[in-house]
């Protein structure tokens, strides 16, 4: 069994992916994922590992690269952030149009103009629609628990996956971390082996990504959303064989003993994960670390200023594409939320954030509830337990203006 | 419902990409110096270079697949290719 660790995320990641043996992996430097690659560089270079590290000229190449190596049957792997994930997309419905299982790590960053290399979750925001499935992970050892899974759901399912770690926060901060073994990993993620005829293979020669005239298209894009739908359970189904094997403690609060006892209503399914108490007033919907930073105000006492006991819990969305709204509908239902404040890392600019705007449509016309939008940490805006107080004070606001909160 | 989204190869086969053609290329076989640099640039490979019965060779080209791009009487060092409209 594993020993625990403490490591920098990119580390974690990187000794992940090691284990988790892709065939051939290609990636382009962008901070701040760029550590996760250099270590999988260094590793090859040490005689650690085996996989064909190619070097490319830029993320579209690197995508593309990727895209004809696992079109060959082979496992492989990238990783990348902001402007290179928005250089690669072109490529990235590519690789969810042909149904490939290519897993990349989405180190989240903002996204120019202005120029900013901290996190926010921008970037993936923008890539939303391109077919894949979206985790998002809070802390490092869900980043890696979640690597593991987007392997085996990605190969089961025909289906890519992006996971997405908020950039410099988690990949460059050190936390405990357990790293399953490889002999482990392969208890869960048995080797790639696609279906004869369906890859590129001298003996059996196909086309992959012909075209498709408007006689067929339709049927053929329903089909990869169909197949992404009847996903959500899959990915609870996978996640719970996952923690019978591994570590997945997401709750490094509540790992510590935790500061004060408090009546639980915590869940974790896969899609989602919620924090508090079994029933709260209001409910703040996120994504990625800040969880970890609002449960702590969670569970802090009243006296310090926390919000123990003050009827708040977190709802946390591990995987947003697909998006699970029936399970999102059912937990704020049984939770009787009655003020939803959705803090997101992103803003769909004209309008309102994305999560924001999904939440509300997804509780439309069956949770009678207040939603409010709050837009954080942009640019690498360090969301503090002053802005959650704020934000928990403002949920119950009617007015429907998106609000920034920026101190 | 799996639809399977790989295709058998050789689809141009069944797929005369010669329907794509506007102009097609007139060669005067008469002045035609057999030096084959139309078989040599054709992009389709759609001209052969086929045995005369005086021993000479002369290119012929395959329509089904000519895609009237005019690269060969772009490159013709005797300009004895034309290219005409195509009529339907």
């Amino acid at each position: 069994m594993s020993k625990p660790q403490i490591l920098e995320g990119s580390r974690a990641i990187a000794l992940t992916i090691k284990n988790i043996r892709p065939a051939v992996i290609s990636a382009y430097p962008i901070t701040p994922q760029t550590h996760i690659v250099e270590d999988l560089a260094r590793f090859k270079a040490d005689g650690e590992a085996d996989y064909e590290y190619v070097r490319a000229e830029s993320e579209f190449a690197a995508a593309s690269i990727i895209l004809g190596a696992s079109a060959t049957g082979a496992r492989v792997y990238s990783s990348t952030s902001s402007q290179g994930l928005l250089l690669m997309t072109e490529v990235l419905f590519n690789i969810a149009g042909m149904r490939l299982p290519v897993v990349i790590t989405c180190a989240n960053r903002a996204v120019s103009a202005p120029i900013n290399i901290w996190n926010d979750q921008q970037d993936v925001m923008t890539v939303r629609d391109a077919g894949w499935i979206q985790l998002f992970a809070e802390n490092h050892q869900e980043a890696v628990t979640l690597h593991i899974l987007a392997y085996k759901l990605a190969e089961k399912l025909r289906l890519p996956v992006m996971v997405n770690v908020d950039g410099f926060i988690i990949t460059h901060s050190y936390e405990e971390v357990t790293i399953p073994s490889e002999k482990e990993i392969k208890k869960f993620l048995p080797d790639y082996q696609p279906k004869p005829g369906t890859y590129l293979d001298p003996a059996n020669p196909r086309t992959l990504g012909s075209f498709a005239t408007p006689a067929d298209y339709l049927e053929i894009r329903q089909e990869l959303h169909d197949d992404l739908i009847s996903a959500l359970p899959i990915i609870k189904s996978e996640y719970e064989k996952y923690n019978k094997l591994f570590v997945t403690v997401t709750h490094p609060v509540s790992a510590r003993g935790g500061s004060t006892p408090l009546k639980r209503g915590i869940f974790d399914n896969g899609l989602l994960e919620y924090y508090g108490p079994a029933h709260a007033k209001t409910v703040i919907v996120a994504m990625g670390s800040v969880v970890g930073t609002i449960k702590e105000i969670i569970d802090e006492k009243k006296s310090a200023g926390g919000l123990f006991n003050s009827g708040v819990g977190v709802l946390k969305i591990k995987t947003f594409r697909p998006f699970p709204a029936e399970e999102i509908v059912a937990a704020l239902k049984n939770i009787g939320a009655k003020n939803i404040a959705v803090a997101e890392k992103a803003v769909s600019l004209g309008y309102a954030g994305p999560l924001e705007i999904e939440i509300k449509a997804a509780i439309q016309g069956k949770i009678a509830a207040n939603v409010k939008n709050f837009i954080i940490g942009l640019g690498g805006r360090d969301v503090t337990r002053e802005m959650i107080r704020n934000i928990i004070e403002k949920a119950a606001s009617k007015s429907e203006e998106v609000e920034f909160v920026g101190k | 419902m799996f639809i399977d989204i790989t295709v058998s190869p050789g689809s141009t086969i069944k797929n005369h990409t010669g329907g794509w053609r506007t102009f097609r290329p007139k060669t005067d076989l008469e002045h035609c110096i057999s030096c084959a640099t139309c078989a040599r640039v054709c992009p389709e490979s759609a001209v052969k270079m086929v045995d005369q019965p005086d021993g000479k060779k002369k290119p012929q080209t395959d329509y089904d697949f000519c895609k009237g791009c005019g690269v060969c009487a772009s490159e013709c060092p005797v300009k004895v290719i034309k290219m005409e409209l195509e009529k339907k």
